[in-house]
C-alpha cells in the first residue's frame, strides 16, 4: 500500500484510543488525495475532529447536521459542478446512526439524483457518540444502552439492517462493503468508487473498542473476526456486477468473533446457534 | 424594465433568475409550487445557469442550501408551511454557520387541522432562528424584497440568511402588475457572492460547520445578534441604493398617516394594504388613525417603530399568528419594546379573510378596550 | 472573538493538542525486527507511526494496535 507523507486527517483528534473512526476516514481521505472536500454527519467523527478552534482536517469540511449529509453533499456537489471544478473529489462521512437511521431518506435522495460523489458509512453498529445506543444496525443479540440484556432481554432482538443492499437497489453504479482490517481491499474501492461517474457507496464496518467492549489493541483483529466469521462479507457490486472481493479461506465458527466482545458476552448457546444460522444463511446467499 | 402582470411568486422567480444563484435546491409544496416550477423552467430553459437540485424534501431544500452555500455560491429556496417547519433545525444551522442563502416563505397556516390557507404562524414560528425576516405587501414589494435580500444577508458585516415573507394565496396566487428591472440595472445593483469567511476550495482548506464548547458557543450567538443589529443600518442603506437605481422607496417600517394618528394599526405583510384603505375611510369620518407597515420583522426595528409611534396614544397590532396566553407575536413584541398603550388582535388565521368590518371591531376595541388581546371574528356558536 | 460561523482556517491544527498524554502504555519498536510490512502505519488511528517507523509520542495514545498487528512481534508496549 502506499504510505502518504502526510495524513490528510491530522492527530490531536478526541477519538478514544484505538479508534476504528479515525483509521476509516484517514485510509479514505488518502487515497482520495489533497483535491477532495469531506462532508460529515454530527456523530463521534465531527465531535472528535472539529473542536473550535483546532481542525483534524488538511481538506475542506463543512458538517450541518446528524440527518442531512446526504443532502448537504448534494449541496456540495452541486456547488462545486456548476464551478467547473469537475475533478474535486466529494466524500461524506456518516455513522450507521446517520446513514441507515435518521440520514436515510436524505442519503436516499442525493443517490438517487445521481450526484457525482461517494458515500462512506463508517458502521460501528450503533449509536456511539450518545454512549453506545442501538440502530438499524446494531445486530441481533448485542446488548446495547436501548437494547440492554436482562430477565426478559437478551439485546437487540432484530437483525442488522440490510443497507448496502437497500443502496444497491437505488441502481447506483458503484456499492461496496469493507472493512478496516482488510485496508488493501477498502483502498481500493475508494479509488473504483472515485473514479466511477456518478455516485458511489461504501459501507464500513468499523470495530469500536468502546461500544463493542474489547481492549483498544484488538481493533482490527475484531475486523477481521467479523470477515473470516463470515459475520461480515466483503464484496461489491459495480455496475451491476456483483463479486466478493475476499473469501476466508476457512470459515470460522461466528462463536470465536462473538465471544471476543463484551456486548455479546451473555448470549447462551442458542442465541449463537441461531446466529450462526444468519450467518450461514447470509454466506449461501452471497455465494460466500 | 418592463412591465407584467403577475403573481407575487413569479415576481419572487423573476427575481431569483435576476438574482443569479447557482445552486438552487427547492421542493414544492402549497402554495409556494409555482416559485419551484417557474424556476425547473428557468433552468431547463437556460434563462437562469444555475443547477436546480431535485431534493425529496424541504429539510434537504435547506441542507443543501447550506451545503451549496457552504461551497461559496449564491443559493435560492423557497417554501411554505410545513415545509418551513420541516427546515426548522437546519434553519438555525444556517444561519448560525452564516450563510447567506435567501428564502421566499409563501406564509401558510399550519397543521394541525389541516390548512392551506394564509397566515404567518410558519415564518413567525422560525423567528428566533437567525434569519432575517421581511414581510411583503405586494408582488413588485416580492420582487425588489428578494433582490435586497441578497445584498444585505451577502454583505460582510452581516451574513446572515434572509427570509422573504409572502402572505400565501393573497399574494402568492394574484396578480399584479409588476415592474421587472433589467439586467444591467440588477447586476450593478447587486455584485456577484465572492465570500470571504466561509468556502470549500482544496487550494485553501477550511472546516465549516465545527463543534464549539462553553468557551465560544456564546460569543458565536452574541456575534449573530451584533451582525442582526447592524444589519437594521445596512436594510436601511441597500433600501436607500435601491432607490437610487430603480425608484422604489423602501424600509424597515413604512408609516402610513402616522404623524397626527391617535390610534395606529402596526401590521405585516398584505393586511397593510386594506389597513391604508380603511386608514383613509376612517380619516374621511374625521378619526385619527394611522398605520405603520412593518417590513423587517427580524432585525425588530424598535427605535424606527418609536419614531413612527411617538405620537399617538394607542397602538392596535394585528397579528396572523399567535404564541398560546400571550398573544400574538408581533404584539407581544412590541409589549416589550414599544413604551406606549399597546392592544393585540388575532386574526386571518387559516386564511380567514381579514374584511373590514373585522377591522372596525379592532379599531373599537382600541378604543373602549375590553381585554389586552382579543380575537377578531371568532365564531361563538 | 471567534471566527464569523467558527470556521477554522488552519487546516490540521488540531495537533496542537497533544494527545500522548492520555498513554498508559508505550509502543517500543524493535527496528531490528521490523520487516518494513508498514501495517504499523497503516493502522495507526493517530498518525504517529512514519514511513521509517519513528513512532511519534507526541500523539500516540498507546492504543497498541501497532503491537497486536505486528506480525514479526517488533512492537512491545511497556507501561509508561
Amino acid at each position: 500500500m502506499d504510505i502518504p507523507d502526510k495524513d490528510l486527517l491530522a492527530p490531536g483528534h478526541r477519538g478514544c484510543a484505538g479508534c476504528g473512526a479515525s483509521i476509516a476516514v484517514k485510509l479514505a481521505l488518502n487515497t482520495l488525495g489533497k483535491n477532495t472536500v469531506a462532508i460529515s454527519a454530527t456523530g463521534c467523527l465531527e465531535v472528535m475532529t472539529t473542536p473550535y478552534p483546532e481542525t483534524s482536517w488538511e481538506v475542506p469540511f463543512i458538517h450541518v447536521a446528524f440527518e442531512n449529509s446526504g443532502a448537504v453533499a448534494s449541496g456540495v456537489e452541486s456547488a462545486l459542478r456548476i464551478q467547473g471544478k469537475d475533478d474535486v473529489n466529494v466524500v461524506a462521512f456518516g455513522g450507521d446512526g446517520g446513514t441507515v437511521d435518521i440520514g436515510l431518506q436524505s442519503l436516499s435522495g442525493a443517490m438517487e439524483r445521481g450526484h457525482n460523489m461517494l458515500y462512506i458509512c463508517y458502521d460501528n453498529e450503533a449509536y456511539m457518540n450518545t454512549g453506545i445506543q442501538r440502530s438499524g444496525a446494531t445486530p441481533y443479540g448485542a446488548s446495547t444502552t436501548t437494547s440492554p440484556k436482562g430477565t426478559a432481554s437478551f439485546g437487540e432482538d432484530k437483525p442488522k439492517k440490510n443497507m448496502p443492499m437497500i443502496m444497491a437497489a437505488h441502481g447506483i453504479p458503484y456499492v461496496a462493503t469493507a472493512s478496516i482490517a482488510y485496508p488493501e481491499d477498502y483502498v481500493k474501492k475508494v479509488k473504483k468508487a472515485a473514479e466511477t461517474k456518478g455516485p458511489a457507496y461504501i459501507h464500513l464496518q468499523q470495530p469500536c473498542t468502546t461500544g463493542w467492549g474489547f481492549p483498544s489493541e484488538k481493533t482490527i483483529e475484531m475486523g477481521r473476526l467479523a470477515v473470516e466469521t463470515g459475520s461480515w462479507i466483503l464484496y461489491e457490486i459495480d455496475q451491476g456486477n456483483f463479486e466478493i472481493t475476499y473469501r476466508p479461506e476457512e470459515r470460522r465458527p461466528v462463536k470465536d468473533y462473538l465471544s471476543t466482545q463484551k456486548r455479546f458476552r451473555h448470549l447462551n448457546e442458542e442465541h449463537i446457534e441461531k446466529i450462526q444460522k444468519y450467518v450461514d444463511a447470509e454466506c449461501k446467499e452471497l455465494g460466500l | 424594465m418592463v412591465k407584467e402582470v403577475m403573481t407575487s411568486n413569479k415576481a419572487v422567480a423573476e427575481a431569483v433568475r435576476l438574482a443569479k444563484p447557482q445552486v438552487i435546491p427547492v421542493y414544492p409544496i402549497t402554495p409556494q409550487t409555482t416559485i419551484s416550477e417557474y424556476l425547473a423552467q428557468y433552468v431547463a430553459d437556460e434563462k437562469i445557469d444555475a443547477k436546480y437540485v431535485k431534493v425529496e424534501s424541504e429539510h434537504s431544500a435547506i441542507s443543501a442550501a447550506v451545503g451549496a452555500s457552504g461551497a461559496g455560491v449564491r443559493v435560492f429556496t423557497a417554501t411554505s408551511s410545513q415545509g418551513l417547519m420541516l427546515m426548522h433545525e437546519i434553519l438555525f444551522a444556517a444561519a448560525g454557520m452564516r450563510v447567506p442563502i435567501v428564502l421566499a416563505d409563501a406564509n401558510r397556516a399550519i397543521s394541525a387541522p389541516l390548512n392551506i390557507w394564509n397566515d404567518q404562524q410558519d415564518s413567525i414560528a422560525q423567528r428566533d432562528a437567525g434569519w432575517l425576516q421581511i414581510y411583503v405587501e405586494n408582488a413588485q414589494e416580492a420582487l425588489d424584497t428578494t433582490l435586497m435580500a441578497y445584498k444585505v444577508s451577502e454583505n460582510p458585516d452581516i451574513l446572515l440568511p434572509s427570509m422573504v415573507c409572502l402572505d400565501g394565496f393573497i399574494l402568492t396566487h394574484t396578480v399584479e402588475p409588476v415592474e421587472i428591472p433589467d439586467q444591467e440595472s440588477v447586476d450593478k445593483f447587486l455584485p456577484p457572492y465572492v465570500p470571504e469567511h466561509a468556502f470549500l476550495d482544496p487550494n485553501e482548506p477550511m472546516s465549516i460547520g465545527n463543534f464549539a464548547d462553553p468557551d465560544y458557543y456564546t460569543e458565536a450567538r452574541h456575534d449573530m445578534e451584533v451582525a442582526m443589529t447592524k444589519s437594521m443600518e445596512v436594510i436601511q442603506k441597500t433600501c436607500d441604493e435601491f432607490a437610487e437605481i430603480f425608484g422604489r422607496k423602501y424600509g424597515l417600517v413604512e408609516p402610513y398617516k402616522t404623524e397626527d394618528a391617535d390610534i395606529i394599526f402596526v401590521a405585516m405583510g398584505s393586511l397593510c394594504s386594506t389597513l391604508r384603505v380603511m386608514v383613509d375611510q376612517l380619516r374621511e369620518k374625521g378619526e385619527k388613525v394611522g398605520l405603520l407597515k412593518i417590513r423587517a420583522y427580524r432585525p425588530f426595528p424598535t427605535e424606527a417603530i418609536n419614531e413612527a409611534v411617538k405620537n399617538c396614544e394607542k397602538i392596535a397590532v394585528i397579528d396572523k399568528n399567535f404564541s398560546f396566553g400571550i398573544g400574538g407575536a408581533l404584539y407581544a413584541d412590541m409589549k416589550v419594546k414599544i413604551d406606549k398603550e399597546i392592544y393585540g388582535f388575532i386574526a386571518g388565521l387559516g386564511g380567514r379573510d381579514i374584511t373590514p368590518e373585522a377591522i372596525m371591531e379592532a379599531y373599537e376595541k382600541t378604543k373602549a378596550p375590553e381585554n389586552d388581546v382579543t380575537w377578531i371574528g371568532l365564531k361563538e356558536e | 472573538m471567534v471566527s464569523i460561523g467558527c470556521v477554522i482556517k488552519t487546516p490540521g491544527n488540531s495537533k496542537n493538542n497533544k494527545t500522548g498524554s492520555w498513554r498508559t502504555f508505550k509502543p517500543i519498536l524493535d527496528k531490528e525486527k521490523c520487516i518494513d510490512c508498514d501495517n504499523c502505519i497503516i493502522f495507526c488511528p493517530d498518525s504517529s507511526v512514519n514511513k521509517q517507523h519513528d513512532i511519534d509520542y507526541d500523539y500516540c495514545k498507546g492504543c497498541g494496535i501497532c503491537a497486536n498487528e505486528c506480525p514479526s512481534d517488533a512492537i512491545k508496549m511497556v507501561k509508561e
